[in-house]
């Protein structure tokens, strides 16, 4: 397996021709097969696995301009502890920041019995990704240095959608051997840029081939972010990844899922098509913020039986 | 002790709301006995303008949406003009002094005619689409397609029925319209509005303008989004007027006199034909 | 490793409200029948009783078919096409209304799950209404031909794996065209038809116009042949259709019929494979194959086989077969004992003629009539389960070398109802479906239906066509 790799790969042709010969996504067929998957009702016992393992699987995000070393501390409170009066619940999957955060959020964590969440840091000049090289380096080598154990790193578009594909994959397999052992690499495919799923499809095996960790499917600041039939697409290529190579790789799903119930549609797409072997934050994660808040409260009504309210989740 | 009525505000209609006109003008309605009825808004440039902006923003998901989904949306309109039918009955009666009996028809006609156009808009390319016999390898079809934003003026004749059969015919297969009342007749039009706010109908799709046509016409005319007119409202003059000035974008110019007629419906969309190669 | 279980979704039942026993309805009413015979319809899912139903006497048959003659004469020939539609639109949004109790009853009386009764069957049979409602005063648009008029009172018998839907099919384009109806419900299905005949008395559609007798094979015998009836509109197998051929061949009756099928799902190597395992599955497993237009045969190329068939499996392997009214059953009761025993025979067949057979596993309940998702591997033409229609979830797996080999084995069947197509090339599919004897081709699709789309088979499938314009013409009477 890795020597077909590494062949497939030797020239940007023979990535190019690779590509080309991944069998085509219909639309229609994809989005009725998600539509159809939508419709799994999800109830009590389920339910309640559900709503635990979707917070184990959030990563707690705030990617804003504003954000102040407060704003981070409050995060990370937030992702150790979601709900103060209840210490039945689990703590987040990752918490999720820029670069010059991560030593704010790595130490606060630590501070205060948050050691196994890790801080995952958005590099490769995030969202855009429009950089030089060495900037892009500098950015992840800079996260690295201040603690981060996971990258998550955005593709040159751009290149991309011009047919770069050689460029895309290099620039995955650099940032790659700079995370080496110390951090996972999740790629960023911004997937409402790419539009087609042919293109997410292609995305997903350029990635996974240059060495991706995670394959990732938006920034959250584009709209359409993480449709179901995008990471539908992502879910197959890991699957067959795996058929293909041995290796299983995770999949994360970002932006635009707001509710438990759209939690809960994902957990149904990984369950049935990659399988329960992703039904966890190793292999699968979701990048979020506000719908931390609505699992608590779902989780809350599952406990209490009747619904919640806004006053009784903390903002973060 | 005497109870007085209260009187109701009669408001353009656009992009689903019910806005003043913008430049505050008014005009007064009395009805057949001489008496006040109303004042509503006398629609301005600006006002035609918005309503095109709307029509335009709201063409691409009126005819993105299923033609059972836009049949039922107009089937659930002439639910609701039934259950107002004594308000169109006495809008009727009051503004255009026809009798009880003369309105009560033309209300019923009314309902019967917007569920006929209800009814074609999943059937229009079944009879006036077709796969051509060309001669070679080629899968040939010919399919009609809505045109675009199209502009009424309301006929100043039985108000209410050939209102409903312009806007039926017109929206049944995906445009969307922008509604010039019949001068005499705005009251009649808004009650429409409401009828059509009511109905699922998607913010944009029908826009209704009171006021007084001719200020309005050479703006239609001229109007460069406006895809095609009907000028069933107009006089010969008026409508030669839009027919020069329409030339500028080649708005596609109509008039009709039949209420329920397929030709109000294929004269306002184009006929695209695809050719597609027959082999392994 | 984590496991997802899905916690028991049901449906409630609460919302239908199902009599012990129920009359046949005639003129506008439910009568009793005369003689007093019943049967029992039971729930395939449980083998529970469900009700009593009437068994139609020729007596019975006889007084629907006058009172059908009676309103056609009296009543709806007089009655106005815009009026006839408005009848046919109420009837469409009062089934959307009870839309929720409909799917229930016939999910529990057919077998088939809850999903597919709620989001396809009573969804599709509202929509045939609502499009047929539009034709009523529009028929001298519908290419008919000049001075198309009604038969006058039709006789209809339809099948039990569809049944809602298949009563839709039947008296939408018959009411719309002006024609009086007396429908035979199947005799393992008759709930829904007798609810409807409800829907009929809210929507206030005058008595006669729509006449539902219960009884079996030999009711629906004594229909065809009755005098009254100007036209016969036939859906169940091509055995009893080809009798009803024979049996209506010296009078003047007109015919329609909608058969049995062998369907060819065909798979080339260049298709969007992901889609098409999906539509290989819903072609054979949708209303556990109890589909005349399944894609029972794949006709899969011969270079791609090996990995489809390794994804079909895997794909198999989630499908959740039980309790049809748990929301997250995909496969359901097989309607009836006999049913189940004749796909039994059939399996049997495929083994001992040295096909391969392969289910996932999969706990069936205990009681009921329950059928593994299956799939033959290896089937040749000269198989029985590649020519005789099984109408359950078993699918043979044939291969191909080239196109041309594709279409020849695909029209290699005395059946021509359906063929499916998969491929990502769009002068394949021309080329294919010019060259399918078929009367429903889908391309990149499986198992779509909507009224403005015609519907019917070539050849052993049956003749005439249901739904679209097309069909409007089975139900009026033209100088030829």
């Amino acid at each position: 397996m890795q020597k077909i790799s590494e062949e497939l790969v030797q020239s940007e042709a023979s990535l190019k021709q690779f590509l080309r010969t991944l069998p085509p996504v219909d639309q229609v067929g994809a989005e009725s097969r998600t539509a159809y998957l939508a419709t799994r009702s999800i109830k009590n016992s389920s339910k309640n696995f559900a709503i635990d393992l979707a917070i184990r699987m959030v990563d707690l995000t705030t990617l804003e301009g504003s954000d102040t070393p407060g704003k981070i501390r409050a995060l990370c409170n937030k992702a150790v502890r979601p709900d103060p009066t209840d210490s039945t619940v689990p703590h987040v999957g990752a918490v999720c920041v820029y670069n010059d955060m991560v030593s704010i959020a790595r130490a606060h964590l630590d501070s205060i019995g948050g050691h196994d969440v890790p801080v995952a840091a958005v590099s490769t000049a995030f969202p855009s990704g429009r950089a030089s090289q060495e900037v892009k380096i500098r950015d992840t080598q800079d996260a690295l240095d201040a603690g981060a154990s996971e990258i998550d790193m955005v593709i040159d578009r751009g290149a991309f959608l011009s047919g770069r594909y050689g460029e895309v994959f290099e620039e995955i397999k650099l940032i790659k051997e700079l995370c080496g052992e110390k951090a996972h690499l999740k790629v960023i495919f911004e997937t409402g840029e790419l539009v087609t799923y042919d293109n997410v499809r292609k995305a997903s095996y350029l990635a996974m081939l240059a060495g991706a960790d995670f394959i990732k499917t938006s920034t959250g600041k584009v709209a359409p972010a993480a449709t179901a039939p995008v990471v539908l697409v992502m879910l197959e290529a890991v699957r067959d990844f795996y058929s293909m190579t041995g290796r299983r790789i995770g999949v994360k799903p970002a932006g635009g899922i707001r509710t438990t119930k759209d939690a809960i549609k994902q957990l149904v797409l990984v369950n049935e098509t990659a399988g329960e072997e992703w039904l966890t934050p190793s292999l699968f994660r979701i990048g979020a913020s506000a719908l931390l808040n609505d699992l608590l409260m779902q989780r809350m009504k599952m406990r209490d039986g009747h619904y919640s309210s806004s006053n009784y989740v903390t903002l973060d | 002790m005497t109870r007085i009525d209260v009187l109701k505000t009669y408001k353009l209609f656009i992009n689903g709301a019910f806005p003043r006109g913008e430049s505050g003008r008014v005009y007064e309605v009395k009805d057949a006995q001489g008496k006040f009825l109303a004042n509503p808004c006398q629609a301005s440039r600006k006002d035609l303008r918005e309503a095109v902006v709307a029509a335009r923003t709201a063409q691409s998901g009126w005819v993105g949406a299923t033609a059972y989904l836009r049949g039922q949306i107009l089937y659930r309109a002439s639910e609701m003009m039934q259950a107002r039918k004594s308000e169109f009955v006495d809008a009727l009666v009051a503004a255009e002094g026809k009798s009880k009996k003369a309105a009560d028809d033309e209300v019923l006609a009314a309902i019967d005619t917007w569920v006929w156009y209800a009814g074609w808009s999943d059937k229009i390319s079944t009879i006036a689409g077709s796969t051509n016999q060309v001669s070679g390898p080629y899968y040939n079809f010919t399919i009609p397609e809505a045109v675009g934003v199209v502009t009424i003026f309301a006929d100043s004749k039985s108000t209410l029925l050939s209102l409903v059969s312009s806007i039926g015919a017109v929206i049944s297969t995906g445009n969307t319209c922008v509604v010039i009342a019949s001068e005499k007749s705005p009251l009649t039009a808004i009650t429409l509005a409401e009828v059509l706010a009511t109905s699922d109908l998607p913010a944009g799709v029908v826009n209704i303008l009171t006021g007084k046509s001719a200020e309005l016409v050479s703006w239609v005319g001229s109007h460069m989004d406006i895809d095609a007119v009907d000028v069933s409202g107009l006089s010969k003059k008026s409508e030669a007027d839009v027919r020069l000035a329409g030339a500028d974008n080649l708005k596609r110019v109509h008039r009709f006199t039949e209420i329920k007629s397929s030709q109000r419906i294929l004269s306002f969309v184009e006929n695209k034909t695809v050719w597609h190669p027959i082999g392994v | 490793m984590t496991k997802f279980e899905y916690a028991p979704a049901p449906e409630s039942t609460t919302i239908v409200d199902i009599k012990s026993e129920y009359g046949l309805f005639i003129n506008g009413k439910f009568v009793a029948a005369k003689g007093g015979k019943t049967f029992l319809t039971i729930n395939p899912a449980t083998e529970k009783t469900l009700a009593k139903i009437s068994y139609a006497s020729n007596s019975d048959v006889d007084k629907a078919v006058a009172a059908a003659t009676d309103a056609f004469k009296k009543v709806w020939s007089k009655t106005s096409p815009s009026e006839r539609g408005k009848y046919l639109y109420r009837i469409a949004r009062i089934l959307q209304e009870r839309a929720r109790e409909f799917a229930v009853l016939e999910s529990m009386d057919n077998g088939k799950p809850i999903k597919e009764t709620r989001d396809v069957d009573i969804p599709l049979a509202a929509a045939h209404f609502f499009y047929h409602a539009g034709w009523a005063d529009k028929l001298d648009h519908a290419g008919l031909g000049l001075n198309a008029k009604p038969h006058g009172v039709v006789g209809q018998i339809i099948p039990w794996n569809f049944p809602l839907l298949m009563l839709s099919w039947k008296i939408a384009p018959a009411l719309a065209t002006g024609n009086t109806v007396v429908l035979k419900p199947a005799e393992t299905t008759p709930l829904t038809a007798l609810l409807f005949a409800e829907v009929c008395q809210q929507a206030g559609l005058p008595e006669g116009v729509v006449n539902i007798i219960t009884g079996d094979g030999a009711t629906g015998a004594y229909l065809v042949n009755h005098p009254g009836i100007a036209k016969i509109a036939f859906t169940g197998s091509t055995e009893v259709g080809k009798g009803i051929a024979r049996a209506i061949s010296g009078t003047s009756k007109a015919l329609t019929l909608e058969l049995g099928g062998k369907g060819a799902n065909i798979v080339y190597d260049d298709a969007a494979i992901d889609e098409a395992v999906e539509g290989i599955v819903s072609g054979i497993f949708f209303n556990q194959g109890h589909v005349c237009c399944a894609g029972s045969r794949l006709l899969l190329q011969e270079n791609v086989a090996e990995e489809v068939t390794e994804k079909l499996k895997k794909r198999m392997a989630l499908i959740r077969v039980g309790d049809p009214l748990d929301k997250n059953t995909d496969l359901g009761a097989i309607n009836s004992k006999a049913q189940l025993e004749k796909i039994q025979e059939l399996s049997a067949a495929g083994d001992a003629e040295g096909a391969q057979r392969w289910s996932p596993e999969c706990v069936l309940p205990g009681t009921g009539f329950w059928f593994k998702p299956t799939i033959f591997s290896g089937v040749t033409q000269a198989h029985r389960i590649a020519q005789e229609e099984i109408f359950g979830p078993v699918l043979s797996i044939i291969t191909f070398r080239t196109p041309q080999e594709a279409i020849e084995k695909a029209n290699n069947t005395p059946f021509g109802l359906s063929a499916g197509i998969w491929t990502d090339k769009g002068s394949k599919i021309l080329w294919s479906a010019q060259r399918l004897k078929a009367g429903v081709i889908w391309a990149n699709t499986f198992n779509k239906f909507d009224p403005a789309s015609p519907f019917g088979g070539y050849k052993e499938s049956g003749w005439g066509r249901e739904g679209g314009r097309h069909g409007l013409s089975a139900y009026v009477k033209v100088a030829k």
